[in-house]
């Protein structure tokens, strides 16, 4: 069994919600994102959505632009982004998940970098802009080196897509629960039960549901619907609050995170 | 790396294929949230080509409201002056709002409609585009929010107000350079989270599928126009076109139904900016490679790990760094050769044309001027060549002023 079915077997045997967190690779700097790794691994963090950040991350929301710039004005290359998943792999077997943009996989070769991904410890891959249409490349890669591809399902999916997309991937489903961008939001969506049963008739997957979570309550009300609930923008929120002392944000983010992972259980 | 593919066996029509590919080009690279739209928007697109009354409205409306057809000028002071080819204008600028940009917003004006969708949005460089959105939206009494780089909105000033006196929302952008490809990205933005009432009209033959075909689709009154002028005029094909190319809209309106008549030269012009040199331009086959960029797989300036470089151009319009995707397809295949032009001889030319010909030239549109003259100089009087003067410069004049006074 690979770290990512096994991080969803033992949330569903402890009968709660797997807690996908986010964060920025390098955000805000090299240093501190190996501790705010450390300490998210350290906070009951099921799988880590590490972001990899991009020059033009047209799906995010202001928050996570931000978080991108920060990472690549403190240096941030290809380069350093897998460094920074070796150094992870020195201290924690959390499952790592990417969450990119497809230049950035392309850029230098889909299978090369598919290949350095699965050698630095990295688990799976999210494709921001990259629709099963196009994933063909993507899937080979992944397959042939045992890296899970993940893909997104959105409100606006039709059922009659939802084969296709199940049929490309291979570690789980990310139901993106709004139309719109990455970001924190006042309220949960009210039609994650609905979505859950139109995939969950096309995929065996896990499905986890993201965009606009950030409260206790967000995930005590998604973990009851969906096998994961993803948090971003409110962790990426403790970095960016607390930058005036990078010495803060493990602290802050732990202390996020503990009260978030609470909220997984049923 | 152009393939030894021969081009008198070019078919236009077989791209892109069903799933929006120009060989290895384009595509549809977007978010999941908007694959449905994308779809909807070229079933409904395909109907509409095919349907006699849209194509009779639209007619109509390029005629009435846009001032079609654009007249083929001969340039004759500035053919004297530089003693080589006949030089002609296609006057794109002379249509309302000023430059071609309004052909593609009013086609896709009249699929908003078409699709039920109140709200239209859309990205603008140089504000031509934003300024014809304006215009169609107003028009046809749809709501419109423009999305605008803020270093964009400081040097095209006078398109801001156009858009505004019109009653579009002008949005401005303050992330990374603040310029095209920004806007592009916090039109997607806005796209995504309001897809269900919204249609974006993405101005240039960039994008997912099927943006650019249909963008090309509608700027082909161009060429058409052009094709049909030129056989009147001179009983003749002509032996070169030039077009400044950003996107590309204009460029591959112009070019299309020329493409099967190979002895026609088509020549589409970069901005060189202030040099070839990692940011100081904006041409992408000058240093570019192939990428994913806003929905299309194209040359795009980018550093080693993928990430966008930043570009200049003087012209907010071809400031931009991927390059339409059946633009790169038709420079494998030799059929559209590529040059550049830089800023400083886009202010010389700019100044030349408007003191030759009493045109003022857009600065993009100048790109193409810039290499047309060098071209010219090189042919023999005999032979004739076309320019697209995409848009008129009278947005340009206090940005140029400023820069002479330097």
């Amino acid at each position: 069994m690979d770290r990512i079915q096994e991080a969803f077997s033992r949330a569903h045997s402890e009968n709660r919600a797997c807690f996908v967190a986010y964060v920025c690779a390098g955000d805000p700097d090299f240093e501190t994102s190996v501790s705010v790794c450390r300490a998210l691994a350290e906070s009951g963090v099921d799988v880590l959505e590490l972001g990899v950040p991009f020059s033009d991350p047209l799906a995010d929301g202001l928050t996570n632009q931000l978080a991108a710039q920060r990472a690549l004005e403190s240096g941030m290359t290809a380069a350093r982004v897998f460094e920074l998943v070796r150094r992870i792999r020195q201290f924690s077997q959390v499952p790592i998940v990417f969450y990119t943009y497809y230049n950035l996989v392309f850029a230098n070769g889909v299978e090369a970098y598919v290949k350095q991904a699965k050698e630095a410890g990295v688990d799976g891959m999210l494709t921001l802009d990259l629709p099963p249409e196009e994933a063909g490349d993507v899937a080979a890669a992944c397959g042939k080196h045992g890296v899970k591809t993940v893909f997104i399902v959105a409100p606006t999916t039709p059922d009659s897509r939802l084969p296709k997309i199940a049929g490309q991937a291979t570690g789980f489903i990310y139901y993106v629960s709004r139309e719109g961008v990455t970001g924190v939001r006042d309220q949960v969506a009210g039609n994650i039960p609905e979505a859950m049963a139109r995939i969950k008739k096309a995929t065996t997957l896990p499905v986890v549901v993201g965009f606009g979570i950030s409260t206790r309550a967000h995930v005590a009300q998604v973990a009851a619907q969906a096998d994961g609930v993803v948090v971003g923008s409110a962790l990426v929120n403790c970095i960016r609050e607390n930058l005036a002392d990078r010495s803060r944000i493990p602290a802050a983010i732990a202390a996020k995170c503990g009260e978030l992972v609470a909220g997984t259980r049923r | 790396m152009p393939s030894a593919a021969d081009p008198s066996r070019l078919d236009r029509f077989t791209v892109p294929d069903a799933s929006g590919h120009f060989g290895r080009y384009g595509g549809v690279y977007v978010p999941e949230t908007l694959m449905t739209a994308l779809e909807e928007i070229a079933r409904v697109y395909e109907e509409a080509k095919k349907d006699p009354a849209f194509q009779n409205e639209l007619r109509r409306h390029l005629k009435e409201f846009a001032g079609r057809p654009t007249e083929l000028y001969f340039a004759e002071r500035l053919t004297k002056h530089i003693g080589g080819a006949k030089i002609y204008f296609k006057r794109e600028d002379l249509l309302h709002t000023g430059a071609h940009k309004i052909n593609n917003a009013l086609g896709q004006a009249l699929l908003a409609k078409r699709m039920g969708k109140p709200r239209v949005i859309a990205e603008t460089g140089a504000g031509q585009h934003g300024v014809a959105t304006a215009a169609v939206c107003a028009k046809f009494g749809l709501q419109c929010v423009v999305y605008m780089g803020a270093v964009d909105m400081e040097r095209q000033a006078l398109n801001v107000f156009r858009m505004r006196l019109m009653g579009a929302e002008v949005r401005g952008v303050e992330a990374g350079q603040r310029t095209l490809k920004e806007a592009i990205n916090e039109a997607m933005r806005d796209w995504v989270t309001n897809v269900r009432n919204t249609h974006y009209i993405l101005g240039s033959a960039l994008g997912a599928h099927p943006y650019p075909m249909m963008v090309r689709d509608f700027h082909r009154v161009i060429g058409q126009e052009t094709k049909e002028q030129i056989l009147a005029k001179e009983g003749r094909l002509p032996d070169e076109l030039v077009a400044c190319v950003g996107g590309g809209s204009n460029a591959i309106g112009f070019f299309f139904d020329f493409l099967e008549d190979t002895q026609v030269r088509l020549t589409g012009v970069e901005a060189g900016g202030r040099g070839i040199r990692r940011g100081d331009h904006a041409a992408r086959f000058e240093g570019g490679k192939l990428g994913v960029l806003q929905g299309a797989k194209t040359y795009i300036l980018q550093n080693e790990d993928g990430q966008i470089e930043l570009t200049h151009s003087v012209s907010a319009g071809l400031d931009y760094a991927a390059i339409g995707p059946e633009h790169a397809f038709y420079r494998d295949r030799n059929r559209i050769q590529f040059a550049y032009a830089c800023d400083d001889e886009v202010l010389d030319v700019f100044q030349l044309v408007s003191r030759t010909e009493g045109i003022i030239p857009a600065l993009e549109s100048t790109h193409a001027l810039v290499h047309a003259i060098k071209r010219a100089a090189e042919m023999r009087p005999d032979q004739i060549l076309i320019v697209n003067v995409s848009g008129r410069g009278d947005k340009d004049v206090q940005q140029v002023q400023k820069m002479l006074e330097k």
